[in-house]
């Protein structure tokens, strides 16, 4: 039994957390939903006492007798591990890239001193076991491992010593939408068997409606709703679990308005990579895009859906002109696309990258930043400025903006920063690859609205690239569903959606964690 | 959040120090450092001598400031050639990864690391003479591997990021996109590297004076103030402490403000340290 009471804390005089108070009882799935930023993953690491310096805390923290803010730091690295364990987001980071998994999990075991070596090593491989690994050698090392069997490895250590809380910190949200589902399900059997209590910290609403049992909704450092799951997210009490609630699940109003002129040809593309090398020689070469083909049109919104590594970026690439193809032909208003393509052609294709941290130049100035494509034209434009401050203001920012560096503003402007540098050159598509999912909920609805409220005003043709369905399915008019290099199935969207014909298409949207019919939203339930 | 480290006011402090003397000798040394006056010699320290007077004479306070102006002068132009050489050249090899250049590029760094650099620094100075422009080419030579290593490893890092990728839609070639995204946001490894790098000069000046292929007399020297007082070190031992001390002073100066620099300019310890 976890009980938080009154938990505040500050770092540096900064408030973080204000009053939080919460109770997690044994076996029980306990779901903390809130944005970036608002203070979620500081409740885990207050109670595993594991706050930056300069941290004030105030309240109370127990794990059924143990109370944790007392503990000296000697006693919390006994129960570090051993009565909490934590799995976090990125399990490639979170392992150590040059020991074997087996000692990994072993390791838990041993600083704990809870057996010896051998039989660490042999509780290590039941625990890998347990986690659905029993196919993997201890022997193995994590870059050896795909993301969902590193994630696995991360839990298998973390209730190495059955421990009597998990904290799990947005554990799926680098993962497919497949393995996602395939690691929550884990999680769940977990819970039930061992007894354990779960912290499960999420942005995902429809994650947390899937797992938990109660769910407190977390708003700058504040919870400000919380109780059993059903009731929350049924009722909505808090205009804020409305918003977020709503913003899951928002649908951009669209105007129908896709031609039949096709902009972007691609035909029967081929994009190989060198195989891996084999002492003097190459084994075969890597076919990451093999054989697509498809048609963009004019005032159409396309999407491509897949899964990491399935060659939907390396066919952005392609179509951006920035790699050369292997095979086939990809065609933009009539006229080959090579990395060799005229300046004035390329203006026409623009792109917004997902990153809204790694896309800009960090020592630029907004105006620099954004009028960089100019560089496509013969000439600058006499009316650069102008352009600048049309461009931004089309975006939703102001044109007194120009004189800002990228890291004065929040994730979302830097994405409609994105989207005025992809505009300046006034293109007729935008390539927009995974361009929201790093954004919080409400901040992804404002630009989904932006990015329709822009279609309509300029007549754009969108090819939106995601492995979100949530986002292909608000946003897109028809759908691509990629797999191993392959375009599996292509029809409209909502077809696609509600009658898929091709079992893959069928996988990823049965392992898509749904917001169900719960909400006030009612039939207008989300993906 | 602002305050600078310690090791950055301390090391800057050292170094500024020596640049001052190394500057102010050009127009005022207390006595001419060229001048012999036997009937000087040996005088110790205080009075019209500050820190006394070697076995010809000569003031060793004007010594150890003219022997600053060359030590720099030689570890900065070596420095420079490494830079303008070695980053280029890191630059290209990172722009173009994997390709024929990159390889040419990186192996004929390592064939120049493969060589133990004063060997080669000695092997020069015998072979055109010694001097103290050839103790530059020696030193500047084994600094551009150094320079192109680190600005292709920071290269490399960027050259993935989403702002390279864009830069290459705006329709920008690999010269402009290196000169206007990469090269200033490796400019603070380069800085670091070129810190120690010139305290490496410095070192490296002195021991080719040492043994008589730097900088040739009457240019005093650090290096070779050690090497003419040490027939006389257990008579007068401060002919070898004070160049010894300037020595040691000056590079652990230079190192503790490159550590310094590295600590402020780098985002990631940066965020550390607050």
């Amino acid at each position: 039994m976890i009980r938080i009471e009154a938990l505040s804390l500050s770092i540096h005089g900064l408030p973080i957390l204000r009053d939080v108070s919460l109770a997690i009882g044994k076996g029980q799935i306990f779901g903390l939903v809130g944005e970036s930023g608002s203070g979620k993953s500081m409740t885990a690491l207050a109670l595993m006492q594991l706050l930056p310096n300069g941290a004030e805390i105030t309240g109370r923290a127990h794990l059924d007798e143990i109370d944790l803010l007392t503990q000296s730091e000697a006693d919390m690295c006994a129960l570090r591990g051993n009565e909490i364990g934590m799995i976090f987001q990125e399990p490639m980071t979170a392992l150590n890239p040059v020991q074997s998994i087996g000692d990994q999990v072993a390791e838990t075991l041993l600083i704990h001193d809870a057996a010896t070596r051998a039989e660490a090593r042999r509780i290590a491989r039941d625990r890998l076991d347990r986690v659905g690994l029993s196919h993997i050698g201890m022997d193995r090392f994590p870059h050896e491992l795909s993301g969902g069997q590193r994630q696995r490895v991360c839990i298998a250590a973390a209730i190495a010593l059955h421990p009597r809380l998990l904290i799990a910190d947005e554990p799926t949200t680098a993962l497919d939408v497949t393995t996602q589902a395939q690691i929550l399900d884990l999680l769940k059997d977990l819970v039930a068997e061992e007894g354990m209590s779960l912290l499960l910290i999420t942005h995902d609403l429809a994650v947390v409606s899937d797992m938990a049992d109660h769910v407190a909704v977390m708003q700058k450092g504040e919870i400000v709703e919380q109780g059993p799951t059903a009731q929350v997210l049924g009722q909505q009490n808090h205009p804020y679990t409305r918003a977020l609630f709503a913003a899951s699940s928002h649908q951009p109003d669209r105007a129908q308005m896709a031609g039949r002129a096709p902009l972007l040809d691609v035909e029967n593309v081929l994009r190989l990579y060198p195989g891996p090398r084999r002492g003097l020689t190459r084994g075969d070469p890597v076919r990451a895009v093999d054989g697509v083909s498809f048609q963009l049109h004019k005032g159409e919104s396309l999407g491509l859906v897949g899964e990491s590594g399935c060659g939907k970026s390396t066919l952005t690439r392609a179509i951006l002109g920035l790699d050369p193809i292997q095979g086939g032909a990809i065609r933009l208003f009539g006229e080959p696309v090579t990395p060799a393509m005229r300046n004035d052609l390329r203006a026409g294709i623009q792109v917004v990258f997902q990153d809204p941290y790694g896309s800009f130049n960090p020592r630029w100035q907004v105006e620099k930043l954004v009028a960089e494509p100019f560089h496509l034209m013969a000439a600058p434009p006499p009316d650069r400025r102008d352009r600048v401050a049309e461009a931004l203001q089309s975006v939703g920012l102001q044109p007194a903006d120009m004189t800002k560096y990228p890291h004065e503003f929040s994730g979302g402007q830097r994405q409609r920063i994105a989207i005025a540098r992809a505009l300046i050159t006034r293109p007729r598509i935008l390539v927009l690859d995974e361009a929201v999912s790093a954004l919080d909920v409400r901040v992804r609805a404002q630009i989904l609205d932006l990015l329709a409220d822009l279609q309509s005003r300029l007549h754009l043709s969108y090819l939106f690239i995601s492995h979100d369905l949530t986002v292909i399915r608000a946003i897109t008019d028809r759908v691509l569903v990629m797999q191993a290099g392959r375009i599996v199935e292509e029809g409209e969207t909502e077809t696609v959606f509600t009658a898929p014909a091709h079992s893959y298409t069928r996988t990823l949207l049965a392992a898509a964690p749904r917001l169900d019919i719960m909400g006030r939203t009612g039939t207008n339930a989300a993906m | 959040m602002s305050r600078l480290p310690v090791s950055l006011l301390l090391g800057a402090a050292l170094s500024a120090g020596f640049l001052a003397a190394a500057l102010l000798s050009f127009v005022w040394t207390p006595h001419d450092v060229e001048s012999l006056v036997i009937a000087n010699r040996l005088q110790p320290a205080g009075g019209d001598f500050p820190l006394g007077t070697d076995q010809f004479g000569r003031d060793l306070l004007s010594m150890l400031m003219v022997g600053a102006r060359t030590s720099i002068a030689v570890a900065l132009v070596a420095v420079g050639i490494g830079i303008t050489l070695g980053v280029p050249l890191g630059l290209a090899a990172a722009a173009t990864r994997g390709s024929l250049l990159d390889e040419i590029i990186m192996r004929g760094n390592d064939l120049i690391f493969a060589f133990p650099s004063l060997v080669i620094a000695i092997l020069i100075t015998a072979v055109f003479g010694p001097s103290a422009l050839n103790a530059i080419l020696a030193i500047g030579i084994f600094n551009i591997p150094v320079f192109a290593r680190v600005a292709r490893g920071g290269a490399l890092s960027l050259w993935t990021l989403d702002y390279v990728l864009s830069a290459r839609t705006a329709g920008k070639g690999k010269v402009r996109i290196s000169a206007e995204h990469i090269l200033p946001n490796i400019a603070n490894l380069l800085i670091v590297q070129a810190t120690i790098q010139f305290s490496l000069g410095i070192l490296a000046e002195a021991a080719l004076s040492y043994v008589g292929l730097g900088a040739q007399p009457p240019t005093p020297s650090w290096g070779r103030m050690l090497a003419e007082a040490q027939t006389m070190i257990y008579t007068h031992p401060m002919l070898a402490v004070l160049p010894g001390l300037a020595i040691v002073l000056m590079v652990l100066g230079l190192n503790l403000m490159g550590d310094g620099l590295r600590d402020v300019l780098d985002p990631r310890l940066r965020r550390q340290r607050t």
